[in-house]
């Protein structure tokens, strides 16, 4: 068996939080890059928020965006270098609070850029606050009680909003084991490919732990996201080449 | 320094009638500035627009006397009569205006321009038989040479129609018949 | 060259397009939307990119993205839709990316009305977002420097990597009047800066300047000042012998025009200072000025007095220094030399 090479975009170790799915998912989009020769095309829109801390590591181009504006920024440089590889990296809070609307009309104009959105059900920078992912009745530092939903709503399915619309590919993947690890390589390459081949706006979405504010260990943070978050989060592939899958 | 207002419903061509004059003026080497109806004046269906025209640079685009005032409706001579200068132009739309004494310090023009521009089979020319008035009335150019402006105007934009000069003209006439009458 | 009768909105984006301006992302709001359906039709037929953005906030963004990536960029908007800017334009301004915006000045804070205003100037002047910025503030007066100011717009922010606004106002974006247009630049977007992927060389990463530069402090603020000593923009008219100094600029300056030729012809000796740049605030310009004036009248189109204060930092409150407050109207220049007469009178 080949030894696994760190990619060479990972210019620095990462400083995200131990247990971390950033860390995770930053290398699997590296070793895409790497593997479609696509790393020196690649400009990167950063979100505000823990994603934002990719830049520290993350040796391609990159912008930092204002919050929850990562795909109109994404847009704006894809718009006049297509050339380019774009890539929006986002947390939810930032993707699908303060920026919801940028999300949505990115997908709505069927933008040829790939939308990367880190779904950990809280807003991790700050401190743990409630997010529009976050659970019902989960307890963060501004939900105390846990998240009411009736007064606060049910938590955000992104995808079951942008899959009625003319989009490229829109898949959902979890860290929570090496087989769903692998499902999250592949959706990511899959959603490249998409935009690489012209085929409009690409979104991945990846259930992520957040061991420090769901104040659990690693091992119960995956644990969590098989028993808690994914069921309320269908994973799969749901638009592919432009039409919807029947999943 | 000449100030001309026109003013009338949406629809009467009062802004083109201002482009026209802007348009000409330039070509013939004048200085203008061309202001239309703005904001809360808009409203109420009546469009104006408020052109000064030079040989020098235009200081002010904006100005409360005017020397005169094209007046294709109603709304036009009650907005509009009392701000002519003494002495300057009012140029009146009988078609759509009730005839009566207006000021007798100012030159007034009646034309029944909307009825006029049926006749001559040219409906959307009711604009240039009221520009023709004060054009002569003012004399801001000799009246061919603005019709050949006219005509270049329109030759520019592809779509010349020899009955805007006619209408022209019968503007003309009827601000030449009001000066014999002492533009009474 | 032939002259072209054209709106204020209008040639200014016009001259967008001649200044080499490939990108432009916006949001209707009256009265600059013309200049946002001009380019949606003139964008495309020169090779450009014309997007009408869900929010102003999309359309900023998406100006930093552009701008980012070595392009000519610009929007537009007007009193509400300037509001939402400041955000994308305070980070495009700590990237030090070049980029142009427009502010159509409207009535009134709130929803206001469409009507001319000079009210946004603290705004634009300032520094309408958060943090330590400036932008280089250019105010058209005629449809002529509508054209001319945007010119210079982008190719200030390009030599000073920073951005710069237009401020127009309803006026002088709806009037008409004969202008030369300038030829059509080529630009060549490939800068060293410019994101494109980083082909072989170290990746190129655009966020606030400060991570990058040492001493960040003393270099950004040794930037504005370069831009303080060489950037100041003026026109004066007789102010040499002024007993009073009218102080306004765009549609303001105009009407003080007019009013100081009619003051002359009265024998009352005023004067105009007409800033061209209000950010940088031509001080210099009031070194012609006659050391025995006697009083200036800032002359603006707000209900609050805005240009006054600066027109009082540059002069230190020697003389008696007040505000002509058009508000709502349109002054009239007989009103403007009474209240300069009255300001002497006392």
């Amino acid at each position: 068996m080949a030894e696994k090479r760190t990619p060479a975009l990972l210019v620095e170790d990462n400083r995200y939080c131990p247990g971390c799915g950033h860390g995770i998912i930053n290398r699997i989009l590296a070793e895409v890059l790497e593997e479609m020769g696509l790393a020196d095309e690649a400009v990167v829109s950063l979100a505000v928020g823990c994603g934002g801390l990719m830049m520290y590591s993350f040796g391609t181009d990159w912008i930092q965006a204002p919050h929850g504006r990562a795909a109109a920024v994404a847009t704006g440089i894809k718009r006049v270098r297509p050339e380019t590889c774009v890539i929006a990296y986002q947390g939810d809070g930032d993707a699908l609070a303060i920026g919801f609307s940028e999300t949505m009309y990115a997908a709505i104009r069927n933008e040829n850029i790939t939308t990367i959105i880190v779904n950990n059900g809280i807003y991790g920078m700050t401190g743990g606050q409630m997010a529009p992912t976050t659970l019902p009745g989960q307890k963060t530092a501004t939900s105390p009680a846990g998240r009411d939903a009736e007064t606060t709503g049910l938590p955000l399915d992104v995808i079951a909003f942008m899959k009625e619309r003319k989009v490229g590919y829109l898949a959902r993947g979890a860290l929570h084991s090496a087989k769903e690890i692998n499902k999250v390589k592949k959706y990511i390459r899959a959603a490249v490919e998409n935009q690489q081949s012209g085929g409009g706006y690409a979104l991945v979405e990846i259930l992520s732990p957040c061991p420090t504010n769901w104040h659990m260990t690693p091992e119960a943070a995956m644990k969590h996201i098989e028993a808690e978050v994914e069921p309320r989060y269908p994973l799969g592939e749901f638009v592919k080449n432009g039409v919807k899958v029947n999943a | 320094m000449l100030s001309i207002t026109c003013s009338g419903f949406g629809g009467q061509g009062v802004l083109t009638a201002g482009l026209l004059l802007a348009n000409v003026s330039m070509e013939a080497g004048k200085k203008l500035t061309w202001v239309p109806s703005y904001g809360s004046e808009m409203r109420g269906g009546t469009a104006s627009c408020h052109l000064r025209i030079d040989d020098n640079e235009i200081l002010n685009p904006f100005y409360s006397r005017m020397d005169a005032l094209i007046a294709m409706n109603e709304g036009a001579v009650e907005s509009f009569a009392d701000r002519i200068a003494e002495g300057g132009a009012l140029i009146v739309n009988t078609s759509m205006v009730a005839d009566r004494a207006f000021r007798k310090d100012v030159r007034v023009v009646r034309v029944a321009a909307t009825e006029l521009s049926q006749q001559l089979k040219n409906p959307r020319g009711a604009n240039i038989i009221m520009l023709g008035a004060a054009v002569e009335a003012t004399g801001l150019f000799p009246a061919e040479q603005f019709a050949d402006g006219i005509d270049g105007y329109f030759q520019r934009k592809g779509k010349n129609n020899p009955l805007n000069r006619e209408c022209f003209m019968q503007g003309v006439q009827a601000a030449r018949k009001a000066r014999e009458a002492s533009w009474i | 060259m032939a002259m072209k009768l054209m709106k204020g909105n209008h040639a200014l984006a016009e001259a967008a397009v001649r200044a080499g301006c490939r990108f432009f992302g916006g949001y209707p709001i009256t009265p600059q939307t013309e200049i946002l359906e001009y380019l949606s039709a003139r964008l495309p037929e020169v090779g450009g990119v014309f997007l009408q953005a869900e929010s102003e906030l999309g359309g900023i963004n998406m100006v930093y993205g552009a701008a980012a990536a070595g392009c000519r960029a610009m929007t537009s908007s007007s009193g509400p839709g300037f509001s939402l800017l400041q955000e994308g334009i305070s980070y495009i301004a700590s990237a030090e990316l070049p980029a142009v915006f427009v502010d159509v000045q409207r009535y009134g804070s709130g929803l206001g009305d469409i009507f001319q205003a000079q009210s946004d100037y603290f705004t634009a002047t300032r520094c309408g977002g958060h943090g330590d910025y400036k932008l280089l503030v250019y105010a058209p007066a005629s449809v002529q420097e509508s054209v001319d100011l945007t010119m210079l717009a982008f190719d200030k922010a390009d030599e000073y990597r920073n951005p710069a606004l237009l401020l127009s106002d309803a006026s002088i974006a709806q009037m008409m009047e004969p202008v030369e247009l300038p030829e059509m630049r080529d630009v060549n977007f490939d800068r060293p800066w410019a994101m494109r992927g980083k082909h072989g060389g170290p990746n190129k990463r655009v966020s606030s300047t400060m991570y990058y530069i040492e001493d960040f402090d003393a270099y950004i603020k040794a930037k504005y000042d370069a831009m303080i000593a060489r950037e100041q923009r003026w026109e004066s008219v007789r102010v040499e012998d002024a007993d009073v100094v009218l102080v306004a600029y765009g549609v303001s300056a105009r009407i003080c025009k007019e009013a100081v030729a009619l003051a002359r012809e009265r024998g009352m000796r005023l004067g105009l200072l007409r800033p061209i740049s209000l950010w940088p605030f031509p001080v210099k310009g009031f070194e012609s000025v006659n050391p025995d004036v006697r009083g200036y009248l800032a002359v603006e189109l707000s209900a609050l007095p805005r240009l006054r204060d600066d027109v009082l930092l540059a002069t230190g409150q020697r003389v008696p220094t007040e505000s002509f407050l058009g508000g709502m109207h349109i002054p009239e220049p007989s009103a403007i030399i009474e209240k300069a007469a009255e300001l002497i009178a006392e």
